[in-house]
């Protein structure tokens, strides 16, 4: 009786579910209490304030809002591709963008170095024409975009599949071309999950780390991010590697919160 | 029921544990016999090649005995062993590090030297900048990279620097040798700082420089068994070892200095 009430309600979850479900919530809790417990709060602003933790801040936002805008530019034609094109070798080409989310991103970094590094693949041509990557912001931004660009493109293609083209085809029988059409109905379609994917896309190239640290190095003001700036201090001063993990995760809740909060508003 | 809840938690705690236990392996191997002793040791990960040689002697020598690395950058090893990591030996790339394990009494006994080692100047194979000097590496066109200064051989480059009087502008500071060698023989970098040891290991994917200035900074290893040692005579007998001829003999080999 009791049992089916609940399920009347709308929760129709087995109550179990809920006991892993609040140990998965724990394993996430857990660590950033750990990190909270650490913070030398007397000295935190001192802390974050350092000048190598605002280079390292300051470095941090600018390569990930290039590295976000890449990944638009990148991203979305390829989940349009994905989405909705069909031709041979198109699910070779899914596992394809997929391989950045499972590979480890030292190994990442180190694929980065064999292409475009001086003697890598193509590197040693750009070498020529006296283009080098290596140890400048553009590696910086190169390594994030590319362990990024699998949550922009998978997270549109999903919106891109549930959307339906429906609506592509009404506006196509009304004489709208295919470039109109992607314009003014698929992509507006589809807006919230360009959102979500873009913010997860930032997201992640602010924690860019392996990939960052074997292809680009890390200079100050130049390649060293915030992660390799905690990195580093923890070597020898672990309450600024404390103070700047806490700043790190903050950004983060609040790049995710700001831009959820925007879509809630706007469906 | 009742009885599923209960089951779902059990569920679910088997898996915890079942995660968990990959951590814990390490400690629960100590579950001994007279005859099978286990020995944990952390050292620093310039010390890979030269302990894992060691620990097979030490094994030869000891019948019954398992020695068990954890290599890794000294202050990760300290982190590990202040926040109770099962260790029963360290030692360290520098004695800034040991000092940190020393200063809250988590040794048995004081730390002994047991190698030194000196800066040597990295190139890709043939040298391609043509590279011979310290001063060298102050070329504006030369791309070099360094380890930063908080890590021990950052702050022996640094050392060097001072004396010198010749001011690098490396166009990456490391957070580690190893990073600084991989840039090196990568070819990304036309030269870079690090230790003897690791121009001798890397072989001849790369070509040393040696100058004169690095005996100005002399980076000394110390070991010493821990307070909490599951073993403490095995422990103390290992870094006993370390220190004596057969020890001494492999670290030599590997271009290691007396302390």
């Amino acid at each position: 009786m009791n049992r089916r009430g609940r399920a009347v309600e709308g929760s129709a979850l087995p109550r179990w579910v809920f006991v892993p479900a609040a140990l998965g919530s724990l394993l996430f809790l857990a660590p950033l209490a750990g990190v909270l417990s650490r913070v030398d709060w007397a000295n935190f602003l001192p802390l974050i304030t350092s000048e190598s933790a605002r280079a390292a801040l300051l470095l941090s936002l600018k390569t990930a809002t290039a590295s976000t805008v890449c990944c638009l530019v990148l991203g979305i034609p390829m989940a349009l591709v994905l989405a909705r094109s069909d031709f041979p070798g198109l699910r070779a080409l899914r596992s394809i963008v997929l391989l950045p989310l499972v590979l480890p991103p030292v190994v990442g970094g180190l694929a980065l170095l064999y292409a475009l590094g001086r003697r890598g693949l193509f590197g040693a041509w750009l070498s020529d024409l006296g283009i080098t990557i290596a140890f400048t912001t553009v590696a910086v931004v190169i390594a994030q975009t590319f362990v990024s660009l699998p949550f922009l493109v998978l997270s549109l293609e999903g919106s891109l599949r549930s959307a339906g083209r429906r609506y592509e085809s009404v506006a196509a029988t009304l004489g709208a071309g295919p470039g109109r059409v992607l314009l003014r109905v698929t992509l507006p379609l589809v807006a919230p999950g360009l959102v979500s994917g873009g913010v997860l896309a930032f997201a992640r190239a602010l924690g860019e780390f392996g990939a960052t640290l074997t292809f680009a190095g890390s200079l100050q003001g130049v390649t060293r991010t915030l992660p390799l700036e905690i990195y580093l201090q923890r070597e020898t001063d672990p309450d600024a590697a404390a103070a700047m993990s806490l700043l790190l995760v903050v950004v983060a809740v609040v790049v995710v919160i700001a831009v959820r909060g925007r879509r809630l508003n706007l469906s | 029921m009742t009885i599923r809840p209960l089951l779902a938690l059990v569920a679910a705690g088997t898996v915890l544990t079942a995660c968990g236990s990959s951590g814990t392996a390490g400690t629960s191997s100590t579950t001994t016999s007279a005859q099978a002793r286990t020995l944990t040791v952390f050292a620093a990960a310039s010390l890979q090649t030269t302990f894992t040689e060691i620990g097979r002697q030490f094994e030869d020598a000891n019948p019954g005995v398992t020695v068990t690395f954890s290599f890794a950058g000294s202050s990760d090893l300290v982190t590990q062993i202040s926040e109770g990591a099962p260790a029963d030996v360290f030692a360290s790339a520098d004695e800034a590090n040991m000092t940190k394990v020393t200063d809250q009494s988590l040794t048995a006994a004081g730390a002994v030297d047991f190698a030194a080692n000196v800066l040597e100047i990295v190139t890709p194979a043939g040298n391609p900048a043509g590279i011979a000097s310290f001063a060298d590496l102050a070329e504006p066109d030369v791309k070099v990279v360094v380890c930063a200064e908080q890590v021990p051989c950052g702050s022996a480059t640094k050392s060097v620097e001072d004396f010198t009087g010749v001011t690098l502008t490396p166009v990456s500071e490391e957070s580690s040798v190893t990073d600084v060698l991989g840039k090196v023989t990568s070819g990304e970098a036309d030269a870079g700082l690090v230790y003897v040891t690791d121009v001798t290991s890397a072989g001849n994917q790369v070509t040393g420089v040696e100058f004169p200035e690095s005996s100005h900074a002399v980076n000394t290893y110390p070991i010493a068994a821990l307070e909490d040692a599951a073993d403490a005579d095995l422990a103390a007998e290992f870094v006993t070892f370390v220190g004596g001829a057969e020890g001494q003999q492999v670290l030599q080999d590997a271009g290691f200095g007396a302390p």
